[in-house]
């Protein structure tokens, strides 16, 4: 029993403590007001107060705290990229998730799994070796490994060659992790509204004031602010928010789904990947097999669920677990994926003054939670880009010089 | 062989058929029941009530709805976990386990964590185990050991699972009175009508329920009902189907038996019902209180006595009907608990006053009281209510096996949530009711908060003819709507009864009770979304069911919110959990074999696979790969070699402005080429970036072949059919890539062998130079001939009708004979290509390489006005490279050979990559091409490849090709 939990069992009244803060009026003007109430906005404010002292700052979320995509993804941590941008941009955030729990003295149930991005193509082999030796250049933990010793470390996989997509290997990650997402959010908010943050839910901004060029505040449903900076960090409506803003971001919106079992014994500790059969798949601390595959096929503003969505991810699932035909499948939902052309974020400065941009994730912002929050918090507190996120600066599309990370998704998209 | 001592005679039981028995095994022991039993029906009958342990503090389960929503009867069966033992049906030799527990179900060794429960307050995780880090490690084992529910089997065999498409004007989900009615409407208008019933047979409330005094009006009525559908030919009933989700378009999925329906219907009515939910009190969980609907069941469609002495908790008239059932089953009726202080006016209530059954209003049941190892109730605490979830201090305390509650319901919404639908609280009738449906959607019955019988059938005819409208039926007139819908007093506000000393459960499956919510509210997670993940209430398998609005209500009280400005959390497909098989069906994965597939099975090739296709990697055992491809390497280039080029794409593009399309698509020009001849073709995406190559063939002015790559073919001829539209050229593409099949017959010899095969050509050097092509017959098979030099030798593809493929094959075979002929793969062609030069796309390339990038400047013309890519092309040139491809090689003879894709390094810096590397056959050496930086790039430069273990390993810029530089093979 830790000692922790014995205030509870041994109190007669339960010791609450609010963690979420209760709402409050909206103040006519913040240093920093954040657009978006997920896990990037709520990160950044925690640093911005940790670290810079700058705690006069309102956090607006259009619907409840973390609703977005912080509490749809898969909840997957990593830092086996392909670029070296990506690889030590990803490796900070997988140095801080590390940390969390003590940081923010909250337990986010960082759990270390050890990862497998399965090749079942000669081209994928080279895909994850290229990877492998990324990483391990940057000192990440990363190796490719042939279908023995996947076999080895996952027996849980059928390594069959009697298959259509045979198991030829994998890159292995041994760092690769699950955490409580929601708890990641929660923790921020909790740490950032101790520090005098303002946290204001159901507050849609529906526009952005501008003045010579300038971002100067935002009218929002319960009334106008004015502030001195603006972050937006809405992923899955930036572009809808860079309009309001006055300028066009290089996404595409597409609804990403997933999915979870009802809860089973243990028997899946890897978190195991196939681009190849466009599924991931990994077994939460609750029980249940959380899945997901390739984005939808088409873009649309939406997070409906779909039928062929799991049709074609559990035909998939029982190549790799055949196993698996009498487990059910008690949960499908959906979020929405701003893709860039490149597959990397588009962060930092913008072309109006004084707003600052988080956007771009993909299917990868859960994971880079705590980095972007402390490098969106400097390039916020020093209107300059910090150094890891230099290269995901929106003008590289114009430029060419785009951050090419498209071999590191997970599925195809 | 006893049926159970629980079993009451017919009529009870109208689902089961007493002259079947089956006998089954339970925990290790055997049992006997009637074929329509489920699983749970039977232990019941003999008076088996504990069936499983809680997930979270190990509580004794048992039956609580008897209508598969709720996870307290989950079982296992075999390596077939978590299924829902008041569903499934027996089977003869069946062998069933409880699950979640460590001993036996009955003395489960983990129930002591129920005893710590209070030092297990709402979102305890979060909250501790993380001081000091290393501790984390400790419990984090502990806590996953501790998880989930059911187990699988590693070896589980896969089951055989289907799918068929059903297609109906109207759906109607649910065959209860609502649905029935609806479905006999629709059917009216003459359409196609299908109709799904989650159970046995159509009925719904009407098999069970009582809405009379004397018990006998549902049946009647289902008698009537039942035999009007069946004497409709146009309704398609499918019972035992579980509609599990509705998507956009009425597009839904049914699951019946090991297959899934996929149904898409013009208009769907939903007529799923409600769903009775529990009272919160302490012990309200445990084995023997169960929904008074779930009695009602037991005996009415099982033939099973659901105790011995009950006390029916009730705020509705449904209660008074248990009541009366019970009675007629045998039970000892020992009291009706009223919560209502005012007395009841149905005809069930006075029926109840006339058998004297003692009716105590205005009071409610403080808690049960368990027996031995809570495996059962034995008695009720109850007292009078003082005020909403407060009760007197007095109480009376009855003696009984079995509550029942009765205190209302919640509309069984999930599917009008899936398509979108919003509910809004009803004051009046205490439910969120749906308030507004999508287009060509409809709700009937209890689903739409109608509970008068009367008024449940007119809206069920309301929606059928509604729905048949939508659908373009030929309808009469309207029918009436019914003007009372009898929602009123049909559900109570607030029947949750706070304990003290906890136990008093509003989620069964998350083990959660009125504190934890309480508590998390108080945390400040006091919005509902934010509530249900901080305390997991509804995240278990039985999705909220009996949870979500009781959450409400408490989250509502405790915020001073008004609830009807509230919602319930959103609920998300399946309805009800879906196995991974049905989902998965047979699994169809396309596999695409060339015409000569066979052939190369024959001659050993070890087929590798190539997007959908299969190709032979190389002939021969797989221990002997090297030997193999180098010998037919050396093949090639002293004799001659065949390999199959099927999978390669294949367009034609016709029309006057052929050649214009393909100026604009790729690199090369194209308008000049001459009718008979071939030309490389390159093609960038607009930012500039390689993406697929190939040769374009001129058979006539207005006709290109054009090749493309096996894996980029797809995408190609997307883009052409994308960009005609765009350009609109007078244009034709089509994708014959699986209308011919293809060989490359290469080496020195291959002209001799051609000639055997070939004699309506002009096979000579001035005849048939090097990059010409023809038409012709090979073989007497009509063919499209190309002189090409991919791998560097004298060379002919030949591309014939893929029906001939095989022909074409052997005819080469036999006719290569006596030069020795041998059939080479793709590895031994990729070391010849690569002994030349000349990149593969995808491999030496990625998704960002342009052709300066990848020294390929020969293959774009300077002088055209545009071509896709082109402008990107032209700004990254001036630019300056920041990395280019070079051939290259090892100074050092024993030096490793580096792999593809080691990296090109400047101390801590990645300047590049190797792409391919091999040792060369044919020049003896290690030759490979790799991105290095552009200071490094010119011949005779050296750079360094970090290789196998971090080693560093020098290689020098060398020219390519690094065989045969003059290139005079390829063209003798």
């Amino acid at each position: 029993m830790p000692l922790g939990l014995l205030k509870y069992g041994l109190r007669k009244t339960y010791p609450a403590e609010r963690q979420i803060p209760a709402a409050q009026p909206l103040r006519p003007t913040y240093d920093v007001v954040i657009i978006g109430g997920g896990g990037h906005a709520l990160a950044t404010a925690y640093y911005l107060a940790r670290d810079y002292g700058i705690t006069n700052v309102a956090v607006l979320e259009k619907g409840y705290l973390a609703g977005g995509n912080t509490a749809r993804n898969t909840a997957i941590i990593r830092s086996n990229y392909l670029t070296p941008e990506g690889v030590k941009f990803y490796d900070m955030s997988v140095k801080l998730y590390q940390e969390l729990s003590q940081d923010l003295d909250y337990n986010i149930l960082y759990s270390e799994r050890g990862h497998f991005t399965l090749a079942h193509t000669d081209a994928a082999l080279r895909t994850s070796r290229w990877r492998a030796e990324v990483n391990k250049h940057l000192g990440v933990n990363s190796e490719l490994i042939f279908t023995d010793d996947v076999k080895k470390l996952c027996p849980a996989l059928n390594c069959s060659e009697d298959v259509r997509y045979p198991i030829l290997g994998a890159l292995y990650h041994p760092p690769g992790s699950i955490a409580r997402h929601d708890a990641v959010a929660w923790g921020y908010a909790r740490g950032a509204a101790r520090r005098g943050v303002e946290i204001h839910q159901l507050t849609e901004v529906t526009e952005i004031l501008k003045e010579n060029g300038r971002a100067i505040g935002v009218v929002t449903n319960r009334g106008t602010i004015h502030c001195n900076k603006l972050l937006q960090a809405v992923a899955g409506s930036s572009s809808l928010v860079s309009k309001m803003a006055g300028f066009r971001l290089p996404i595409r919106t597409i609804p990403l789904q997933a999915c979870v079992s009802v809860p089973l014994k243990p028997f899946l500790d890897q978190i195991v990947v196939s681009g190849s059969l466009h599924v991931y798949i990994s077994q939460s601390s609750r029980g249940e097999l959380v899945m997901g595959g390739s984005t939808d096929p088409y873009g649309v503003y939406s997070t409906r669920s779909t039928l062929d969505f799991k049709e074609g991810l559990l035909g998939h699932m029982l190549e790799l677990l055949p196993f698996l035909g009498d487990v059910k499948l008690a949960r499908q939902w959906a979020g929405m994926a701003d893709m860039t052309p490149d597959f990397s974020p588009v962060m930092g400065l913008t072309p109006l003054e004084n707003y600052y941009i988080d956007s771009g994730w993909g299917t990868w912002g859960f994971k880079a939670t705590p980095v972007c929050g402390l490098t969106m918090s400097y390039t916020l507190a020093n209107n300059k880009p910090h150094e890891l996120i230099e290269p995901f600066r929106l003008d590289r599309f114009v430029n060419f010089q785009q951050v090419g990370e498209k071999g590191a998704a997970s599925v195809g998209h | 062989m006893s049926v159970g001592v629980n079993r009451l005679p017919a009529p009870a039981g109208g689902v089961i058929d007493r002259s079947r028995t089956i006998g089954f095994e339970f925990e290790g022991r055997h049992f006997t029941g009637y074929a329509g039993d489920t699983i749970a029906s039977a232990l019941a009958a003999h008076d088996e009530w504990l069936i499983s342990r809680s997930f979270k503090y190990h509580r004794p389960r048992g039956v609580l709805t008897m209508a598969g929503q709720d996870a307290n009867t989950l079982v296992q069966i075999g390596d077939e976990p978590n299924i829902l033992a008041d569903r499934r049906p027996i089977v003869e030799g069946m062998v069933v386990t409880g699950q979640n527990y460590v001993g036996s179900l009955e003395q489960d060794r983990q129930s002591w964590v129920e005893l710590i429960g209070r030092f297990l307050p709402v979102g305890f995780y979060y909250k501790a185990f993380y001081k000091p880090k290393w501790a984390w490690k400790y419990w984090e084992r502990y806590i996953r050991r501790t998880a989930g529910l059911g187990t699988v089997n590693l070896d589980a065999h896969h089951g055989y699972f289907d799918k068929e498409y059903v297609f109906a004007d109207v759906a109607v989900i649910g065959g209860g009175p609502a649905g029935i009615a609806a479905a006999l409407e629709a059917a009216k208008a003459g359409l196609e009508v299908v109709l799904v019933e989650d159970g046995a047979r159509l009925g719904g409330s009407l098999g069970y329920a009582r809405f009379d005094a004397e018990g006998v009006r549902g049946r009647q009525q289902l008698r009537v009902l039942a035999a009007e559908v069946e004497a409709n030919a146009r309704i398609r009933v499918l019972t035992e189907a579980t509609c599990t989700g509705l998507f956009a378009d009425n597009w839904m999925s049914v699951i019946r038996g090991n297959r899934l329906y996929k149904m898409r219907a013009t208009s769907v009515v939903v007529a799923t019902g409600s769903l009775e939910q529990p009272a919160v009190f302490k012990n309200n969980d445990l084995p023997g209180v169960m929904m008074g609907s779930a009695a009602q069941r037991l005996i009415h469609l099982y033939g099973v006595r659901p105790g011995r002495k009950a006390v029916v908790l009730a705020a509705n008239s449904d209660g008074y009907g248990v009541a009366l059932d019970l009675a007629d089953a045998g039970v000892a009726v020992q009291a009706v608990v009223d919560l209502r202080a005012g007395e009841d006016s149905s005809a069930q209530a006075r029926a109840v006053r006339l058998r004297q059954i003692p009716v105590y209003l205005g009071h409610g049941l403080r808690k049960t009281v368990a027996g031995p190892g809570k495996h059962h109730i034995i008695a009720a605490e109850i007292a009078a209510v003082e005020g909403e979830g407060r009760l007197s201090g007095a109480a009376a305390t009855l003696e009984c096996d079995l509550v029942c509650m009765s205190c209302g319901y919640s509309p069984t919404g999930q599917l009008l949530h899936h398509i979108g639908a919003r509910f809004a609280y009803n004051r009046a009738s205490h439910m969120f009711e749906p308030a507004v449906l999508p287009a060509h959607a409809f709700a009937a019955g209890s689903v739409n908060g109608t509970y008068d019988l009367e008024a449940v059938l007119g809206e069920g005819r309301h929606a059928g003819w509604a729905a048949a409208k939508d659908a373009g039926g030929q309808v009469g007139g309207e029918p009436a709507r019914p003007v009372d819908k009898g929602a009123a007093g049909v559900t109570h506000p607030w029947p949750i009864f706070a304990s003290d000393s906890g136990k008093d459960f509003v989620d069964f499956d998350e083990d959660l009770q009125v504190k934890d919510l309480v508590n998390g509210i108080a945390d400040g997670y006091d919005h509902i979304e934010l509530l249900k993940r901080y305390s997991t209430v509804g995240m278990g398998p039985s999705q909220g069911r009996h949870s979500a609005v009781a959450a409400v209500r408490i989250t509502a009280k405790e915020t001073g919110r008004d609830i009807a400005t509230m919602s319930v959390t959103t609920q998300r497909p399946p309805y009800r959990p879906e196995k991974f098989g049905h989902l998965a069906g047979r699994v169809f994965e396309p596999e695409r074999h060339t015409a000569m597939h066979h052939r190369h099975v024959e001659l050993g090739g070890r087929m590798m696979l190539a997007g959908l296709w299969y190709r032979p990697a190389y002939y021969g055992k797989k221990e002997d790969r090297d030997k193999a491809i180098r010998e037919e390497v050396i093949a090639v280039r002293n004799n001659v070699g065949l390999i199959d080029v099927s999978t390669l794409g294949g367009l034609d593009v016709r029309g006057p402005d052929a050649a214009e399309f393909l100026n604009r698509l790729y690199t090369f020009t194209y308008a000049k080429q001459p009718v008979g001849r071939s030309r490389y073709v390159l093609m960038t995406d607009q930012s500039g970036a390689i993406i697929d190559d190939g040769v374009a063939c001129r058979f006539h002015d207005e006709h290109f072949y054009v090749t493309a790559t096996t894996s980029g073919v797809d995408a190609v001829y997307r883009l052409m059919l994308f960009w005609n539209a765009q350009w609109r050229l007078d244009v034709d593409v089509a994708n014959v890539t699986a209308a011919y099949a293809g060989v490359n017959l290469a080496g020195p010899k291959s002209r001799e062998v051609l000639r055997k095969v070939c004699s309506d050509i002009d096979l000579s050097p001035e005849g048939f130079p090097y990059l010409a092509v023809r038409m012709g017959t090979v073989a007497g098979i009509p063919a499209r001939l190309m002189r090409v030099g991919f791998v560097g030798e004298l060379g002919y593809e030949i591309h014939v009708p893929a029906s001939m493929g095989e022909a074409l094959w052997d005819a080469l075979m036999a006719a290569g004979k006596s030069e020795a002929i041998r059939p080479f793969g793709v590895e031994a062609q990729r070391v010849l290509r690569l002994e030349k030069g000349h990149i593969i796309v995808s491999q030496d390339t990625d998704g960002l390489t342009h052709p300066y990038e990848a020294d390929m400047a020969w293959a774009i013309g300077k002088s055209k006005p545009y071509y896709m890519g082109g402008r990107s092309i032209d700004i990254q040139n001036r630019r300056g490279l920041t990395r280019k491809l070079v051939g290259f090689t090892l100074d050092d003879p024993n030096a490793p050979v580096p792999e593809e894709c080691h990296l090109v390094v400047k101390g801590p810096e990645i300047v590049g990559r190797v792409t391919s590397a091999v040792i060369s056959p044919s020049v003896g050496r290690v030759v490979g091409l790799a991105f290095v930086a552009p200071d490094q790039a010119e011949h005779g430069k050296t750079f360094d490849i970090k290789v196998a273990g971090g080693r560093i390993v020098q290689g020098r810029v060398v020219p390519i090709p690094f065989f045969d530089p003059e290139n005079k093979r390829q063209e003798l």
